[in-house]
């Protein structure tokens, strides 16, 4: 379980990672923390022939940056970093609960928030978050800079809607707003793995009641959402909601099986997991 | 230039080292075969089992997912850099065999380079929060137990030893009077 | 005499070692050493029908890459087979390199030698081999049945072996009997898993034709002894050195893996020194498993709950090749009546090969999966009977005063199995206080009414340990005063280097960390059988506990003569011999170890002086060596058991099952345990704790997931689920001591103790807590959720 050879390179600036892209495409891979490329190199289940590594760009910064709207994380803000900053904790507080869930304190101190984005892994939690709460991501090339829409970054299992030519300069989480709320819930085997099935809870103030946004992990090629119409808070609580939860989640996911769960299971726990969840972030949340 | 080498700098436990590396070669291989440092074990190259566990600029780390190119110029922290010089062991290393936190010994070093960051502490965290600093570290002979004591020990071990050493002190000055 | 080791849970002299980061394992050797890697089919089973080295050979960096049609002699021929048996009728072990078939994924085609492991795995890579697909047998049940796909080309069906036994007249007490019940109980593969995988070092010295191998195995004796046979080596040209085991479970220890052969093999060819560490990709598919097993049990019983007579058949599933017998089955048969006292038994077993990696004890060896028949047929004849289930395994036990007792069935050394002591009911109650069996009854009436899943699983178990056929120690007292014993069973973290040098202490007064155990070196000791089914301690503790005795016996001669004192008047205290009651006189240890050796030269001071008084010590004799002694103070001796000794123990598991995740919570885990005398009990109790760990993982997170072409689709740590610290509760652990008459530290093996039961346990528990029986092993939320929800299954 070694890598495969690979021609290195080292930029030092966004414009030379571009360049490099412009040069090699389809042929490279960006590495950033390492903690889902290096494994797939070490199993030559990866075998780019040029490796381009962002961990030497200068003056990037490894905290994530405070703005109007957005919370934003370049290509260089490990997860550590998020999971120990303030702006994180009150501004984008589900991400904030859903590090947690990411792997281990000895992967996380690696592995970047862009590089679990551009993974697009469909059992992770950070796409989950992202499309939970409508982040969008920066995809830069020699071309020029584009931002795309979480609805539209995740295309399938490990595939994004980047081209050859395009890396991730950032990812944006909005910052929260009035009234909203926020919930995480998965279950996972052990602590720290890739969970059966999670759900990312974004409940916002609608009218004199709130509505829900839940983005699943686990149960689909990519983060599954369910829009759970606006209502007044005490329904989210009253038993019935179960049910109504229940059918959403028949209707619309469409989970496969794997080793460790069938279709049927998943959808067991999507219920379950998603019924806390919204509770747990209506009640979070304040209608206006 | 694929097989070509290059030359790193890398601050291992304190000390300038310069290595020339493939760029493919692993920290955890550059570090046992290349440095000598074969504290550092390699359990399953590919970050789940945590034996390979060693400090990048203070922060536990596996470094068989660390291409040591791509750390050019980090500090690092094995677990040879614990003891000290003289031999004697690191209270948390003290604590390990103290509390019977070893068995076959392969797993340690991860365990102890992940508890580095935060063993002072560890006796004031719940049963639970301890497990979960430790989930990601792999023993397949002790079931833990031994090891959950060793680090929450850690500090009572660090007191235990600054308490002799100061009535060790008392009492030499004593004898100097 | 100073405070008396054994019993003490002294510290571990080899911890400091391994703390510091010094341990050195078979990697940590050699660091010039060329690269080896193996190319393994990746078909369950295939004809090869052509393999093109030619890319691979041209690769630079490339020293050699070798098939089949490269060996010759022995060597071409199908590796040795480790334990024959005359039941075994149809024997298959493999090639050290696979010649026209394959028969499981993961085994070895061709291997490569390179500057480096990167490299050689770059030319693993670039060799092209032409596979002809054979039908595959896969799953164990569907293997044994007529017509199955063979999993050899050239047998006809997949049965290797098969051994039936009786005692009593099963078929007479089942007709007789008042309550017949017929179960089906499968229990899946599980394996090893150590953290170090297994790994070979080997300097083939083409000068003086001698190999030196570092092997990380649990069994240094027996892979060298073989490795001289293979290679018409001289067995004293050729040493084989176990250095520190990262783990081994059992899974290290056969004699040989391929890797072994041909790591050697390729050194002497090359003239170089040739390393190779298994990664963990391969160790899932190329270190052997174990476990899988089906039983179809047919039990009598009385409205009492005794159970009158038992008639069990099973299939044991080999793996792809054999070359361990049918030890695992006869282990399996022989200690399924455990604790109970069973007038009729019977068994027939039959062993299978699949197209799976091959198999070989691992810690348990046999007994796991014996336990748990058992004990789910204790639960489910008390359930049936409605009795209580700790009341049923009382009428059921064999008594105190039975022992010794004969169980009528033969064990796997050839012999009878007859427990030599044991006291299973005082343990049950030991547990079921500890629990407290009432309370726990209490809460579960209460869960039950609130809604929530809970349950208790007990299992009970009788461990053979301590198996022939002998050990040894060669012991030395050394001039300065410190004591070496070399031992010949390897170490994989079971504390030896402290429990053996306890033993010491005690007899000859010599602190703990003042002796140096080294075990696994043939260079240091040439004969012994290694360290697998719990014998270690047993063996090779009784084999030092005489070396000791022995020296003891020399150094007081010598300390006799020197002092001019009768030997009864010595004592052996502090690293000193003296006289009684009179502690100043006296002569150091290692004084005697000089006297003992009579040069012409003193080296240093300690020397001087030693060398007056053994002018004294030899004053009376014609010679500087009287008759009759040896020089130096050491001993070799060695040890074999009559008969295996019999731990026992009850555990007990209080789960809870998540109804909104299916998952499984073990609130309590209560251990009662005996494994005789206690040498170290800070060893002991990690032994258990740790054995305990495998038990659950095997239980309900390690699952090997083969699918119908017998390839593995988990083969890595992200999807086999060996638990971490989040998963695994602090046991809490009770002990008594019933010492074995059968040797003379009175002790028995404990190193598998903790694993046996839990698969029993837990099944027992989850059955409890569901109400369900459940009679398939492993478990895991995905199973729960189907027997909880059938109807939403699928
Ligand atoms: C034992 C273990 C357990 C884990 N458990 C979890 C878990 O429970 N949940 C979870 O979500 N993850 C888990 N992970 C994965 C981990 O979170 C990864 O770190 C993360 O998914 C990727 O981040 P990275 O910075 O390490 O990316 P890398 O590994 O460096 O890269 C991952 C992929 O993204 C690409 N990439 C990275 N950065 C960019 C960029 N800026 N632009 C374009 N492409 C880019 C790379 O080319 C590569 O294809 C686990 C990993 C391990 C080893
Ligand atoms: S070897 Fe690095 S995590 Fe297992
Ligand atoms: S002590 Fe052996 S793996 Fe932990």
């Amino acid at each position: 379980m070694k890598p495969p050879r690979f021609e290195y390179h080292r930029p030092s600036s966004r414009d030379e990672v571009a360049a490099l892209l412009a040069q090699h495409g389809d042929e490279s891979k960006i590495l950033a923390g390492g903690q889902s490329l290096v494994p797939m190199l070490n199993f030559r289940l990866a075998h780019p022939d040029h490796l381009v590594d962002i961990n030497h760009l200068e003056g990037e910064a490894s905290e994530p940056e405070l703005g109007d709207r957005w919370v934003t994380f370049g290509p260089l803000v490990r997860h550590v970093a998020a999971e120990r900053s303030l702006v994180v904790e009150e501004e984008v507080p589900l991400l904030f609960e859903a590090l947690r869930f990411v792997a281990h304190p000895a992967i996380r101190t690696r592995g970047t928030i862009v590089g679990s984005i551009a993974h697009s892994d469909p059992a992770a939690e950070i796409p989950a978050v992202l499309t939970a709460l409508g982040g969008e991501i920066v995809a830069r090339s020699a071309r020029g800079e584009r931002t795309i829409h979480s609805d539209d970054c995740f295309v399938g299992p490990l595939i994004n809607a980047l081209k050859h030519d395009e890396w991730m300069e950032a990812v944006r989480f909005p910052r929260r707003a009035e009234g909203e709320g926020f919930a995480f819930e998965e279950f996972s085997r052990r602590s720290g793995d890739y969970a059966l099935c999670g759900v990312a809870a974004a409940a916002r103030p609608s009218g004199s009641g709130m509505n829900v946004t839940l983005a699943y992990l686990g149960v689909g090629v990519t983060p599954q959402t369910i829009e759970v119409s606006a209502r007044p808070v005490s329904e989210y609580q009253h038993p019935s909601f179960f049910g109504e939860l229940e059918g959403l989640v028949h209707a619309e996911l469409r989970p496969y099986d794997d080793i460790h769960a069938t279709g049927a299971y998943k959808r067991f726990l999507a219920v379950r997991l998603g019924v806390k969840a919204a509770r747990r972030a209506v009640s979070m949340g304040e209608p206006a | 230039m694929t097989g070509d080498k290059m030359r790193i700098s890398l601050t291992v436990n304190g000390e300038t080292r310069e290595v020339d590396v493939e760029p493919r070669w692993l920290l955890s291989d550059v570090l046992r075969h290349e440095l000598g440092l074969t504290g550092t074990h390699v359990g399953c190259e590919h970050g789940v089992c945590g034996c390979c566990t060693v400090l990048i600029d203070g922060g536990p780390a596996r470094s068989c997912l660390a291409l040591a190119v791509s750390v050019d110029g980090a500090e690092i922290t094995t677990v040879e850099s614990l003891a000290a010089e003289d031999g004697q062991l690191h209270p948390l290393q003290e604590s390990f065999q103290k509390h019977h936190g070893l068995q076959c010994g392969f797993c340690t070093p991860g365990f102890l380079m992940t508890a580095m960051p935060f063993w002072e502490n560890a006796e004031d965290m719940s049963d639970d929060e301890l497990r979960k600093e430790i989930s990601g570290q792999l023993c397949r002979c002790t079931g833990y137990s031994g090891i959950l004591a060793s680090i929450h020990g850690a500090a009572a071990v660090a007191r235990e030893r600054e308490r002799s050493d100061s009535s060790r002190r008392i009492a030499e000055q004593d004898v100097d009077q | 005499m100073t405070t008396k080791m054994f019993g003490a849970p002294v510290q571990r002299n080899e911890d400091p070692r391994f703390l510091t980061g010094k341990g050195r394992y078979v990697d940590d050797f050699e660091s010039g050493a060329y690269g080896a890697a193996f190319l393994r089919s990746d078909f369950g089973h295939a004809k090869i029908l052509e393999i093109d080295v030619a890319a691979a050979l041209a690769l630079d960096g490339v020293y050699g890459v070798y098939t089949h049609a490269d060996l010759e002699g022995v060597l071409s021929e199908p590796l040795p087979l480790l334990i024959p048996n005359p039941n075994l009728f149809a024997p298959r072990t493999q090639y050290a390199l696979a010649k026209e078939e394959v028969c499981y994924v993961g085994e070895v085609v061709a291997m490569v030698v390179a500057k480096d492991r990167y490299i050689a795995e770059d030319a693993a890579g670039m060799i092209f081999v032409d596979y002809e697909p054979l039908p595959v047998a896969s799953d164990l049940e569907g293997a044994s049945q007529v017509g199955a796909p063979v999993a050899h080309s050239d047998m006809d069906d997949n049965v290797n072996g098969r051994v039936a036994e009786e005692k009593g007249d099963v078929d007479g007490a089942i007709s007789a009997a008042t309550h017949v019940f017929e179960w089906r109980f499968e229990i899946e593969r599980a394996a090893a898993m150590p953290m170090e995988t297994r790994g070979v070092v080997a300097d083939y010295d083409t000068r003086t034709e001698s190999l030196l191998m570092y092997d990380s195995t649990q069994a240094p004796t027996g892979v060298r002894g073989g490795l001289a046979q293979l290679f018409g080596l001289d067995p004293d040209n050729v040493h084989v050195v176990a250095p520190d085991v990262g783990g081994g479970f059992g899974m290290k220890v056969i004699q040989f893996y391929p890797e072994e052969v041909m790591v050697a093999w390729a050194s002497r060819k090359l003239g170089h020194v040739v390393k190779w560490i298994e990664d963990r990709r391969e160790d899932f598919v190329g270190s052997n498993h174990e476990r899988g097993q089906v039983h179809h049990v047919k039990v009598g019983a009385d409205d009492e709950g005794h159970i009158l007579a038992m008639d069990v058949k099973f299939i044991n599933d080999a793996g792809a090749y054999c070359s361990y017998g049918l030890i695992i089955p006869i282990v399996t048969a022989a200690q399924m009546q455990g604790p109970y006292k069973i007038k009729n038994f019977r068994y027939e077993f039959r062993n299978i090969f699949t197209n799976k990696v091959p198999t070989s004890p691992y810690r348990g060896a046999g007994r796991p999966q014996a336990v748990y028949v058992m004990e789910r047929v204790m639960d489910r004849v008390a359930g049936e009977l409605g009795i209580d289930r700790t009341e049923i395994r009382r009428r059921n036990f064999i008594g105190p005063d039975e022992f010794p007792y004969e169980v009528g069935v033969m064990w796997q050394d050839g012999g009878n199995v007859v427990y030599d002591s044991g006291d299973y009911e005082k343990g049950l109650d030991v547990l079921l206080e500890a629990l407290d069996y009432p309370a726990f009854l209490a809460d579960q009436k209460k869960a039950r009414e609130e809604g929530r899943l809970l349950g208790l699983g007990i299992g009970c178990y009788v461990e053979g340990t301590g198996i022939g056929p002998y050990e040894g120690a060669l012991i030395k007292i050394l001039n300065d005063g410190s004591v070496t014993v070399a031992i010949a069973v390897g170490t994989q973290g079971q504390g030896h280097e402290t429990v053996f040098a306890q033993i010491v202490s005690d007899e000859l007064g010599v602190p703990v960390d003042r002796i140096k155990i080294v075990s696994g070196d043939t260079r240091r000791l040439g004969y012994g059988v290694g360290t697998f089914a719990s014998r270690s301690a047993v063996v090779a503790g009784n084999a030092v506990l005489k070396a000791a005795q022995t020296v003891k016996r020399k150094a007081a001669e010598v300390a006799s003569r020197s002092l001019e004192v009768s030997v009864e008047d010595l004592v052996f205290a502090d690293g000193r011999v003296h006289v009684e009651g009179a502690p100043d006189v006296g002569v150091p240890l290692g004084q005697l170890a000089i006297i003992s050796n009579p040069l012409r030269y003193a080296f240093g001071k300690d020397s001087e002086e030693a060398v007056l008084l053994a002018q004294r010590a030899y004053a009376g004799s014609d010679r500087p060596l009287p008759e009759g002694t040896s020089p130096g103070l050491e001993a070799t001796e060695f040890f074999s058991p009559k008969a295996g000794v019999f731990a026992f123990g009850t555990h007990a598991a209080v789960v809870e099952i998540d109804r909104d995740t299916c998952n499984l919570k073990i609130l309590r885990y209560v251990v009662h345990h005996d494994c005789g005398k206690v040498i170290n009990p800070m060893i002991v109790d990690g032994q258990v704790q740790g054995g305990v760990a495998q038990g659950i993982g095997g239980a309900f997170y390690e699952k090997f997931e083969y699918d119908e072409e017998a390839q593995l689709t988990n083969a890595t740590f992200m999807d086999f689920l060996i638990p971490y610290a989040t998963e695994i509760p602090t046991l809490e652990l009770h002990h008594t001591e019933t010492p074995s008459p059968l040797n003379p530290l009175g002790i028995k093996g404990v190193g598998e103790a903790g694993t046996i039961p839990g698969a029993a346990v837990i099944a027992n528990a989850v059955s409890d807590a569901l109400g369900q029986p459940v009679d398939k092993m492993p478990l895991s939320p995905l199973i729960l959720f189907e027997m909880m929800h059938p109807s939403l299954d699928g």
